[in-house]
């Protein structure tokens, strides 16, 4: 049976989502209430600002936030884009702001400066075959670490992160990181930095569909971390490594 | 092979481009973006759920009282309220001073707002707005005048109202009136499009697509005289993608609250069980005045050609 994927529909790109769902054919419904959660069969967490959805959802009469941990806890499917990423994360660098800390990662939030750094780009996702991804990562989050049960689908090279850099505040890591993790799964969860709903292309959507409707390869990541241009051995020599890689 | 690669994607990063600088406004929708006039109240503004705070040195109400020549803020403010806050930055120019949007972008503001609250600079011409690398805001009051500006590269669009008077009234004209004449174009039959694309002063291109796709090509938002919780809500319901609040918290009897209420209320929009609870008890609102009671050299909206 077709499946019904809600979309938290509290703050920022809902309806991208809701359209890229509907042109794979399954029905979206936007999600403000908790007991709107028992219609749908996974959930995806828009773009927008992670401090606004952390206080509508904790400082609010209605239970979502609970009624989202039970939805994950009973091994429902979530894909979180952007602040859905931090809103999943169990740690958030420098912050203490409400999330759900249900995947085991640990993100920096604008990794990459300010607006005017933000970019374009194709990456390399292997779970969704050889064709590039057209990824556009606005104010983006990073994955700076994640845990052994996470699959790391893909990562931008952490130059990137550098442009930014002349407008002050971030730190220079090139010591530390040759790249970034943008893509994640852990189980049922699924996190990207960029924004698939704000292209046509609907691969991404269809491998979270693929995990709702149990048709989803639960190796995803084999080969996913060869991304090419990896310095494996500078990210084991260090002691803040991705303990994914 | 890994040099080539890695050559390749190094090659492959653009900034700056349409489809990034139109994305900034839609991660906002749903959302409040609020005038701070320092990084204390831009903490406010945050820890209230605000998605973006406006910098400015005088909120519309101040600039209203105090009168003279009303110019880009200071870039020591700007910067420090961007140091100070995790969620994007806007700050305002003035119609037709490019000089200041390209300060405001060099300090590394998100978003800039071509406003007809500030002085203009030139009473023929705006900033032409493709030229820069981040998203702007421009007011309008009618389809052609929002369509003019996206001509001229503009990402994001807001009502002018009246602001800086706490009256929802030319907020509410502004959002009937573009949404009534995209609704009105997309029942048009084609061959009426280009005399209407004449009427309006519009390209005829974005008339055309707004005709096919019967919404504006940017995030659309409301502005200008939203003072409470139920004025947002208003505004949503009316059709706005979501609101910015100039003078109407921060000048208000508890800011903290009034912000909290505004961002539950843009969220819970149709919901009045919740607007009712926001509502109460949020203390004295700004006191403002009748955008009616203006005079004619007063009005803020009739700046932008």
């Amino acid at each position: 049976m077709a499946s019904t994927i809600g979309v938290l529909s509290l703050q920022g790109d809902v309806a991208e989502h809701c359209r890229s769902i509907e042109a794979l054919g399954r029905r979206a419904i936007q999600i403000r209430y908790a007991r709107q959660m028992d219609s749908v069969d996974g959930l995806i967490i828009p773009g927008g600002e992670s401090t606004t959805i952390a206080k509508l959802t904790a400082d609010n009469t209605d239970a979502i936030f609970d009624r989202i941990r039970e939805f994950i806890d009973a091994g429902k499917p979530i894909y979180g884009t952007c602040m859905g990423s931090i809103f999943l994360a169990k740690e958030i660098e420098g912050s203490t702001q409400g999330r759900l800390a249900a995947m085991d990662i640990k993100v920096r939030r604008n990794a990459f400066g300010p607006q005017r750094f933000s970019f374009e780009t194709t990456l390399n996702i292997p779970a969704l075959g050889e064709e590039p991804f057209d990824a556009i990562f606005i104010r983006g989050p990073v994955i700076l670490s994640a845990g052994e049960g996470v699959d790391v689908m893909a990562r931008v090279d952490a130059n990137i992160g550098r442009l930014g850099k002349t407008a002050g505040s971030l730190p220079d890591e090139s010591a530390l990181y040759d790249s970034y993790i943008v893509m994640a799964r852990q189980n049922n969860l699924l996190v990207s930095s960029f924004h698939p709903e704000l292209t046509d292309d609907l691969r991404v959507h269809n491998f979270f569909l693929q995990m709702v409707e149990g048709e989803a390869p639960s190796g995803v990541s084999s080969g996913a971390n060869v991304v090419a241009h990896q310095n494996q051995q500078r990210h084991t020599a260090n002691p803040m490594a991705l303990s994914a890689v | 092979m890994a040099v080539e690669q890695k050559e390749k994607k190094g090659g492959d990063i653009r900034t700056g481009s349409e489809k990034v600088k139109k994305a900034l406004p839609a991660m906002l929708k749903g959302g409040v973006i609020m005038d701070v006039v320092n990084a204390e109240q831009a903490k406010i503004a945050e820890a209230a759920g605000a998605v973006a705070v406006m910098a400015l040195e005088r909120v519309p109400a101040d600039i209203r009282a105090e009168g003279g020549v009303s110019r880009m803020s200071d870039p020591e403010l700007v910067a420090k309220i961007i140091e100070s806050v995790s969620i994007p930055v806007m700050a305002k120019a003035r119609i037709g001073h490019f000089v200041e949007a390209q300060i405001l972008q060099s300090l590394g503001v998100d978003c800039i707002d071509e406003s007809e609250v500030l002085t203009p600079a030139d009473e023929e011409y705006h900033i032409d707005k493709s030229k820069f690398d981040i998203p702007f805001v421009c007011g309008a009051r009618n389809l052609g005048e929002a369509l003019r500006r996206i001509g001229e590269g503009a990402a994001m669009i807001r009502t002018k109202g009246e602001a800086g008077t706490g009256d929802v009234v030319e907020a509410v004209r502004h959002a009937r009136k573009i949404l009534g004449e995209i609704r009105a174009l997309s029942i048009m039959p084609r061959e009426e499009l280009m005399t209407y694309a004449k009427q309006i002063g519009a390209p005829f291109e974005l008339v055309v697509k707004v005709a096919e796709e019967g919404k504006l090509p940017v995030i659309n938002f409301a502005a200008g005289g939203i003072a409470t919780p139920a004025d947002a809500a208003l505004m949503m319901q009316i059709g706005v993608e979501g609101v910015f609040v100039g003078s109407g918290i921060f000048k208000s009897g508890n800011p903290e609250r009034r912000a909290l209420a505004i961002v539950k209320a843009t969220a819970f929009y149709q919901d009045p069980e919740v607007l009712a609870e926001v509502s109460r008890n949020l203390g004295e609102p700004m006191v403002g005045r009748t955008a009616a009671s203006l005079e004619a050299t007063e009005k803020l909206a009739t700046r932008g050609w």
